[in-house]
């Protein structure tokens, strides 16, 4: 290796969704040269698929006045179930209608308020006042209290995307798209940055920083059936905990959204339900009032999707060649409004169905959706164990969520926090010099290099990287889902750790040249079965329910005992993760009850 | 469904083996119910020919990675069905744009180079006052800009357009849309003489011949003919301010 290889930038982004972008624009608009680097041109990132919108206590609209950051606050911990950092969480909602407005200025086309009275879907009258004309509009989203998620149509995550890339653009900030972190650079107490793969070559080169941003979103695809986009592979939190001194918090927090449709796994926003629509079963009864009278279809989404499950395992699920599922029903919401702020909904389902909503009833059932744990950090955004670097967005355990994201918390989270941990990451650079130990960038290099070749080199190995990925989905989807018990957590455990001997003995079919997929899928199928174990030994040692984290043997929350949060090692060498635990952050609302969730859910034949 | 035994026609050259020409290779597959080709290439991947190259993200036409030629007309593949297809199906990369491998085209670096050129972001000299509430806007304005700012930069319109294909220079429908999102955006203070310099040109909007595949073809239905007419017309009458005041 010679210096001349190495890129050399003050700050390093790893990951141009909305969290990395604005983390970006944050630090060159404070001077720094900024370097990004992404799997994808940064218009691709999985931000653009969000549709529902963005919360922020505006107070903008009928069913939102009097709204303000107390109650997103109290909403937000309750959503959580006592699981998130209260600091975090207070910075946030206090911060939330700054990052809106900004983006107002960027250019996003929010929607907004037209006056006027008007009836909604159950009757009730409501009238937006005249004085409130032209402001930023919000729609309801599951476990709020008010109405505050900001949105732009059918859209928000797209128009959200492009303006802050167009921010990026405008700024000239370096963007090396196609372009993989494969391993940060560490002597275990300070970051330098990162190894990286050229995906149009297959190509290994130095990347180095005075700082590193983790902002690389979530790991969907672990499991088989995800919304996520299928680049959401976990890599950067995986190459985080590989260091050895970098926990992942909380990791046993995933999240099944109610609404993923069959058989295409697909997101249906969170909107159809928040804007009026039911869930039916297949007598086309309405079921949700019968276990939430007071929230119905918008409860928190672990709460909705346990009862969506239950009820199919009472045998009211709708049968199909790819299992039971239920109906969204959203015709009575009218082919106005489907056609212009639900409109992707029904372009989805033209498309993934050949069915038009308006019409017809949309099959659903929850789909893996979000991952509330990552890369712990402090409120800052200093990642815990490694100086010099930071870590944002989903990418982040920040710990906004706890053991369960409220829609429309996440698009806020991932501006937000790119605004918080991008003043800081922006102050700390200003404050280091441009130092790289070269034997050490040499021996990262090296060991990469070394594992490329011996991919490569096809000699030893007998598994098939394809094969055993499907595995560790299906043991995830199978035994690590939305009900969880001992004994199917433990076998998971067991399955995953027997596969992940395994993928050190992978051979490649292909040649494995280049930025060859084979390649691909066998550099990260380590990394995905950590973050497997990770969340499945996480799940069964923690013997309570807490928000999405639901044990039917342990079926109530247990603050005696776990009011804490996991933090998940991964030491070089080690066969499982090594988990240690801290206390959890609470400053302002003591726990308490949720106000929805509570009725005892009993087991299913 | 009948079972069908689908033939892939699929186009194949890696840049890394020079030495191995573009060729055409074939593939076959059984038919499943609700196949896509985002499906399909996968199966053929993973079970036939782990070195195939090809884009997918959101797998939801959503994001804009995916289009390729699709028997001959450019589509995304993700929500192309087998169903809709005959037999055979001949899939090729997306012409214009720099070929990474097999299927896949480089079209980040193209369209950031032509956001820099367009200079596609909001100009203003307002200064961010994080006291302030936001300014505000009628919702049929932002619904207008939304329209147009729904453009997925997936490329179709430009592998489909006879000017793009014969001359590099040319920005296409994409981004004639795009310069009349911020046309009719009130927060965007450039004066239309600013617009003129960038796309009153023949690399701009008088470089299309009005053979209009963009339109028929552009997943998001945005109305491409419609928009590139917007932008002629505030052109062709700041043309003939210039004249007059010469
Ligand atoms: C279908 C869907 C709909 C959603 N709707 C909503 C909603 O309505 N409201 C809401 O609040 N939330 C929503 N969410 C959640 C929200 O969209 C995401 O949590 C959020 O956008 C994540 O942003 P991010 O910037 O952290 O990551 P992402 O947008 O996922 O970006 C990750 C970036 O990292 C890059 N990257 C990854 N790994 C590497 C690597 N190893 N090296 C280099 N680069 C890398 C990628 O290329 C990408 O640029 C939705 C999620 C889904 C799946
Ligand atoms: S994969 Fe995103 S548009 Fe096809």
């Amino acid at each position: 290796m010679n210096w001349s290889d190495a890129h050399i930038s003050d700050v390093l982004v790893i990951g141009a969704g909305l969290a990395g972008e604005r983390v970006a624009i944050e630090a060159a608009m404070n001077g720094h040269s900024v370097t990004i680097l992404s799997l994808v041109p940064p218009r691709r990132s999985h931000s653009t698929a969000a549709q529902g919108g963005m919360q922020a206590a505006l107070g903008n609209v009928a069913q939102g006045y009097g709204d303000n950051p107390d109650i997103h606050f109290e909403d937000t911990v309750k959503g959580s179930d006592w699981g998130c950092d209260q600091e975090v969480a207070r910075i946030f909602c206090e911060q939330a209608p700054v990052a809106v407005r900004q983006l107002s200025q960027w250019g996003v086309p929010w929607s907004r308020v037209v006056p006027g009275k008007r009836t909604l879907p159950d009757g009730t009258d409501i009238e937006d006042l005249q004085e409130k004309a032209g402001l930023i509009a919000q729609r309801q989203f599951g476990g709020t209290a008010k109405w505050r998620t900001c949105f732009a149509a059918d859209g928000t995550g797209h128009v959200l995307q492009y303006a802050m890339d167009s921010v990026v653009v405008k700024l000239g900030v370096t963007v090396h798209d196609r372009c993989e972190a494969i391993s940060l650079i560490h002597d275990g107490e300070t970051c330098f940055g990162a190894v990286t793969m050229d995906l149009r070559t297959g190509e290994i080169r130095p990347y180095l920083a005075k700082a590193t941003v983790i902002a690389t979103g979530g790991y969907g695809r672990i499991y088989g059936t995800s919304t996520n986009a299928v680049i959401n592979e976990g890599t950067g939190m995986a190459i985080a905990q590989d260091t050895g001194v970098v926990p992942l918090g909380n990791m046993e927090a995933v999240q099944f959204h109610p609404t993923g449709i069959v058989p295409a796994n697909i997101l249906v926003t969170e909107g159809c339900r928040g804007d009026g629509g039911y869930l039916l079963d297949k007598n086309l009864h309405r079921f949700m009032p019968d276990y939430e009278p007071v929230k119905q279809e918008i409860a928190s989404r672990d709460v909705v999707s346990r009862w969506m499950l239950h009820h199919i395992r009472q045998g009211f699920g709708v049968d199909s060649p790819y299992g039971p599922h239920l109906w969204l029903d959203i015709r009575h919401l009218g082919p106005e409004h489907i056609c212009t702020d639900l409109r992707e909904v029904h372009t989805i389902c033209q498309n993934f169905l050949g069915i038009d909503c308006v019409e017809a009833l949309i099959p659903v059932r929850p789909t893996q959706h979000y991952s509330m744990g990552g890369v712990r950090t402090n409120k800052n955004g200093d990642v815990y164990g490694l100086k010099s670097l930071f870590a944002a967005g989903e990418a982040a355990c920040w710990d906004l969520h706890g053991f369960n994201r409220l829609g429309g918390n996440s698009l806020a989270e991932t501006i937000v926090a790119g605004m918080v941990v991008g003043e800081r990451v922006a102050e700390f650079a200003k404050e280091q010099s441009l130092v790289f130990p070269f034997s050490l960038v040499q021996d990262a290099m090296a060991a990469q290099a070394q594992r490329l070749a011996d991919l490569r080199s096809r000699k030893n190995g007998t598994e098939d990287a394809f094969v055993l990925r499907h595995r560790m989905e299906d043991t995830l989807l199978n035994n690590v889902g939305i009900f969880r018990t001992a004994e199917a957590l433990q076998e998971a455990v067991t399955t995953l750790q027997g596969l992940y001997e395994q993928a050190q003995n992978v051979r490649l079919r292909s040649s494995g040249l280049g930025p060859n997929p084979e390649l691909l899928a066998a550099l990260h199928l380590p990394g995905m079965l950590r973050l497997a174990l990770c969340i499945s030994y996480g799940a069964l040692q923690r013997t309570e329910s807490r928000g999405s984290h639901y044990r039917e043997d342990y079926p109530r929350r247990d603050d005696d005992n776990w009011l804490k949060r996991t933090l998940a090692y991964w030491k070089p060498g080690a066969p499982m993760p090594d988990l240690q635990y801290e206390p959890v952050n609470i400053t302002e609302l003591p726990p308490g009850s949720r106000g929805y969730g509570e009725m005892p859910i009993d087991k299913g034949e | 469904m009948a079972d069908r035994l689908l033939t892939f026609s699929i186009f194949r050259y890696n840049p890394i083996t020079p030495e191995i020409p573009p060729r055409m290779q074939e593939y076959q597959l059984e038919e499943t119910m609700g196949m896509s080709l985002f499906i399909a290439l996968n199966r053929l991947r993973e079970e036939l020919d782990p070195s195939l190259m090809f884009d997918f993200v959101c797998r939801a036409a959503i994001c804009g990675s995916c289009a390729m030629l699709i028997n001959g007309r450019p589509g995304l593949a993700c929500k192309t069905l087998t169903q809709d297809m005959p037999d055979r199906i001949t899939v090729m990369p997306l012409p214009v744009f720099k070929l990474v491998g097999d299927l896949s085209v480089d079209t980040g670096v193209w369209f950031r180079h032509l956001n820099v050129r367009t200079e596609a972001w909001i100009h203003t000299d307002k200064v961010f006052n994080p006291e302030a509430i936001e300014e505000r806007m009628d919702n049929p304005t932002a619904q207008a800009i939304y329209d147009a700012e729904r453009c997925i930069e997936c490329g179709c319109c430009i592998g489909a357009c006879a000017t793009a294909n014969m001359r590099a220079d040319f920005m296409g429908a994409a981004f004639l849309n795009r310069i009349a999102r911020f046309m009719i955006d009130p927060r965007d203070e450039r004066p239309m003489a600013q617009y003129f310099d960038v796309v009153g040109t023949d690399e701009g909007v008088f470089g299309c011949i009005g053979l209009m595949a963009c339109d028929d073809l552009c997943p998001m239905e945005i109305p491409l003919q419609g928009q590139l007419a917007f932008v002629r017309r505030k052109m062709a009458q700041m043309a003939l301010k210039c004249a007059r005041c010469k």
